[in-house]
């Protein structure tokens, strides 16, 4: 735990800054939806990082509308139909469900029902193995017992 | 006991499609969700005469390139001597949204780089350019004669890309 302690307030300690450093006086609430919906934005110039974490101009900038639009009593859902007409479905971290991502949302569950079904059929292929053990008729076992009857007898030169 | 193998290895082939077409494609690359809309409208200041406002309905009736350009953009540089060669053979106008720029770097860079713009427009802010979807200099929309967005080029303008795309999609345009 202490060894994790100063990398944890470090990084706490340059967040707050990143944070203060950009306006002369954040609203704590205006921040608080800034966040929310800044972390489920895509930054477009770093791609892998919300518009929330990078420092890219254009994040800042885009922050900065954000702020903008929560001040003119803008809704979530118009600040991101914002973004999406002017960044496309890309800018969100969470992509709607359309055609172009029908594949990307279905297919983890179809992986899992794939997997499953595939799990069910190969528990039950190995039931009906184990259930259909062979049972021999009487005449053909004596037969089995005769000849390892024979196999067992001494031989005799 | 065929399928043992056989399953295994269709998920890996189909597995290996899959990421051999993810390897095509550049991330950077993203389609501009302006294809086939209006260009977003906006009035700005133009770089060489502060008092001159521009808005894009001007261009009306006439193909033309918005090309958004700045001094401290590196790329810029590498499509320059393109656009400078498209300017010098009367392809097409171009206008200039000089992006996050201050006045004076903007013209000096213009003096020392040549000025193939019929004229460029001043956003400081970056406001216009957040209303073009822009995420990274240089991006070039080709404008249609109805104000209609027919394409974008994100990155510098090659000479493949204006010969392969360019070209071809303003001679159908004007046509």
């Amino acid at each position: 735990m202490k060894r994790l302690l100063a990398p944890l307030l470090l990084a706490a300690a340059t967040l707050a800054w990143g944070q203060s450093a950009e306006i002369a006086n954040p609203d704590p609430k205006v921040e608080a939806r800034l966040k929310a919906i800044a972390h489920e934005l895509r930054c477009l110039v770093c791609q892998n990082q919300t518009i929330a974490d990078s420092d890219a101009p254009l994040a800042v900038d885009l922050r900065q509308q954000t702020r903008k639009m929560i001040a003119e009593g803008k809704s979530d859902d118009e600040i991101r139909a914002y973004m999406v007409e002017r960044y496309g479905d890309f800018v969100l971290y969470k992509p709607p469900f359309n055609a172009a991502t029908a594949l990307l949302w279905v297919a983890p569950g179809l992986l899992v029902v794939g997997g499953l079904a595939g799990l069910v059929v190969l528990l039950r292929r190995r039931r009906e193995a184990t259930a259909a053990a062979p049972t021999p008729d009487p005449a053909r076992r004596k037969e089995i017992e005769a000849l390892l009857a024979a196999e067992d007898e001494p031989r005799r030169g | 006991m065929k399928a043992k193998f056989v399953i295994p290895l269709a998920i890996f082939g189909v597995l290996c499609v899959f990421l051999a077409i993810g390897l095509t494609k550049d991330p950077r690359q993203v389609p501009s969700p302006f294809i086939g809309k209006p260009a977003p409208a906006f009035t700005l200041a133009k770089l060489h005469e502060p008092d001159v406002k521009f808005s894009p309905e001007e261009m009306k009736g006439k193909v033309w390139l918005l090309n958004v350009w700045a001094s401290w953009c590196v790329s810029c540089r590498v499509e320059h001597p393109v656009l400078n060669d498209m300017s010098r053979k009367g392809i097409v106008p171009i206008v200039g949204l000089n992006y996050k720029d201050q006045r004076a770097d903007a013209t000096k860079w213009l003096g020392q780089h040549g000025d193939p713009y019929l004229f460029s427009v001043w956003d400081i802010d970056g406001k216009v350019g957040i209303d073009y979807g822009v995420y990274g200099a240089p991006e070039t929309f080709v404008i249609d004669k109805q104000g209609i967005i027919r394409h974008k080029h994100i990155g510098p303008v090659t000479p493949e890309a204006l010969e392969k795309t360019i070209l071809p999609l303003l001679a159908k345009l004007n046509a």
